[in-house]
């Protein structure tokens, strides 16, 4: 566990206690927005964006049509 | 904020590399498969019409399975190229998960541990809903999109909590746990066309799913791996 240089207070401290709110927030953000992006392009209903992304959806087995 | 703008910027970079070669690797492998399926479905959407007016409306246009009559890219290198584009964004997405999964446990260390997080993306996103759900090629017969999507979703998310209790926890109630999560969406079961009956020859799907398999393989451990590599450079050092 010597990977956490990010924040002081997570230093060599074990993985659960090191995740402090410092870092829990720009985690949780960084994965709301991952799943904006996927959820985005993988689910749109918009016919354009479906269509744009046609060849996308199938090759990754997205549900799609 | 140092923090998020560096988790960005490792999934920006994976992201970005591993969609580009996502694409080259589908333009061989899915694609040509793809667009096979595609004279099929034409095809067969050509055969029911009795006049010649009927036949010509179905053939001319590029949107022929349920795209309805809205824009869609010319064929060529207009739709390579958006192809490309969704690559790359969704690259990102799914980069911005496994990085931010990865950060939950400690951060990925090094490119190596990374290629195993892009196996168990691998196992999360594409073989648990696939099991159930298979890749499609055009013209397939689907139940309603919602219900899948809703299925694939519960999926992928019991998949990835089932993973997490494997990695983080060596208690048996954990274990049994994630067991339970792995197999209960095929319990509950995936929903199904009414027939499946279809335009398309068997063998061209089976090879369809071979050709979306692996391809997704390779992208899962490409993105796992240029993730680990990027992040040893951006956040451990910061």
């Amino acid at each position: 566990m010597n990977t956490f240089s990010i924040k002081p207070e997570g230093a060599g401290i074990n993985a659960a206690a090191a995740l402090t709110t410092s870092r829990a927030v720009p985690i949780f953000m960084a994965a709301l927005l991952g799943v904006f992006i996927v959820g985005g392009v993988g689910f749109s209903h918009i016919e354009a964006v479906h269509n744009a992304a046609h060849d996308y959806r199938h090759s990754m087995a997205f549900p799609c049509h | 904020m140092d923090y998020f703008r560096n988790i960005v910027i490792v999934a920006a970079i994976a992201g970005a590399i591993a969609g580009l070669g996502m694409t080259v690797a589908q333009q061989f492998a899915t694609v040509p498969l793809i667009l096979q399926a595609e004279v099929f479905e034409e095809q067969s959407s050509k055969a029911p019409a009795t006049t010649p007016e009927m036949a010509h409306e179905h053939a001319s246009g590029a949107a022929a399975h349920n795209h309805g009559e809205g824009w869609a890219p010319s064929d060529g290198i207009e739709r390579t190229g958006f192809t490309l584009a969704v690559n790359v964004i969704t690259g990102i997405g799914f980069a911005l998960l496994l990085v931010a999964a990865s950060e939950l446990f400690g951060g990925l260390g090094g490119w190596h541990q990374g290629v195993f997080w892009g196996l168990a993306g691998f196992i999360a996103f594409t073989l648990a809903p696939g099991l159930g759900l298979p890749p499609e090629l055009p013209a397939m017969p689907a139940a309603e999109l919602g219900p899948r999507q809703l299925w694939w979703v519960g999926t992928v998310v019991s998949a990835g909590v089932a993973l997490g209790l494997l990695f983080h926890s060596r208690s048996l109630v954990s274990v049994l746990a994630a067991v339970v999560l792995l197999v209960a969406p095929h319990i509950i079961g995936a929903p199904q066309p009414v027939s499946h009956e279809s335009p398309i020859p068997e063998g061209l799907h089976h090879s369809f799913v071979v050709a979306a398999a692996v391809t997704t393989f390779l992208f899962w451990v490409l993105l796992g791996g240029l993730a680990g590599f990027f992040r040893e450079r951006f956040i451990h050092a910061a």
